[in-house]
């Protein structure tokens, strides 16, 4: 099973844990995994078509899966995905 | 409430004079208990924005990454992120308020030519509003 890092602002959607293990072949399979098991998280990954927010990156290893096949990217047994928030601000 | 010690605000201060008139921005590492958060690392990071950073901020998310397993490896949280407002006030502006994520502590420091002119600290509410987080100085870490 892969696994997926939980950045600290989702975790209250985790049960606090920082490491969920996911099913699935593919990142879209690991997600769609994760988010049946803490459908609060549903709203903050995917959009109401189902697809990845804007806002979130995903990394599969140390590569964005942008660079890679998107949500098709595949997924070995030891494959670590971490979902990374977009952090940006400004003065005004 | 935010636990600083003073080396931990001199190195934010630095950081926000250093890069003036361009926002700076990193991350706040630390320890959470129930009732505060005790920020014991800072990490520093490369204002990302493409475009004026003299009003914007933006971190990569592979900095994103290096910085959430960094913590890790040291038996930290990473609770926040700090930023500088050059010439303007350290409350959030509407658009801080609408890329926030929720459960980070957002350092505001406010920053002129010479000097920093005040430090705070908002955090996002249920309703996706900031308040105000209270910052409390420490003249040394309460780890060490």
């Amino acid at each position: 099973m892969a696994t997926v890092i939980i950045p600290t602002p989702l975790r209250k959607f985790t049960n606090q844990n920082s490491r969920v293990q996911v099913s699935g072949s593919s990142v879209q399979e690991a997600i769609g995994d994760l988010t049946l098991n803490f459908p609060d998280l549903k709203k903050n990954l995917l959009d109401e078509n189902g697809k990845l927010r804007s806002f979130v990156n995903v990394f599969v290893g140390e590569e964005d899966i942008r660079n890679l096949q998107n949500e098709q990217t595949q997924l070995q047994p030891d494959s670590t995905i971490s979902i990374i928030p977009a952090i940006a601000g400004g003065s005004h | 409430m935010l636990l600083l010690n003073k080396p931990i605000v001199a190195q934010l201060s630095e950081d926000a004079l250093r890069t003036f008139p361009d926002e700076c921005c990193g991350f706040l590492l630390g320890l959470e208990k129930h009732d505060y958060r005790a920020i014991e690392e800072i990490i520093v990071v490369n204002n990302a924005k493409e475009g004026d950073k003299r009003r914007r901020f933006e971190i990569t998310a592979k900095d994103y990454l290096k910085a959430e397993q960094y913590a890790e490896n040291k038996g930290l949280t990473l609770l926040g992120v700090y930023h500088s407002h050059p010439n303007h006030p350290s409350v959030p502006s509407e658009h801080d308020r609408v890329v926030a994520q929720p459960y980070f502590s957002y350092i505001i420091l406010s920053v002129n030519v010479s000097h920093v002119e005040s430090i705070r600290s908002w955090r996002l509410n249920d309703d996706l509003q900031f308040e105000e987080e209270k910052i409390h100085t420490l003249v040394n870490s309460l780890t060490q």
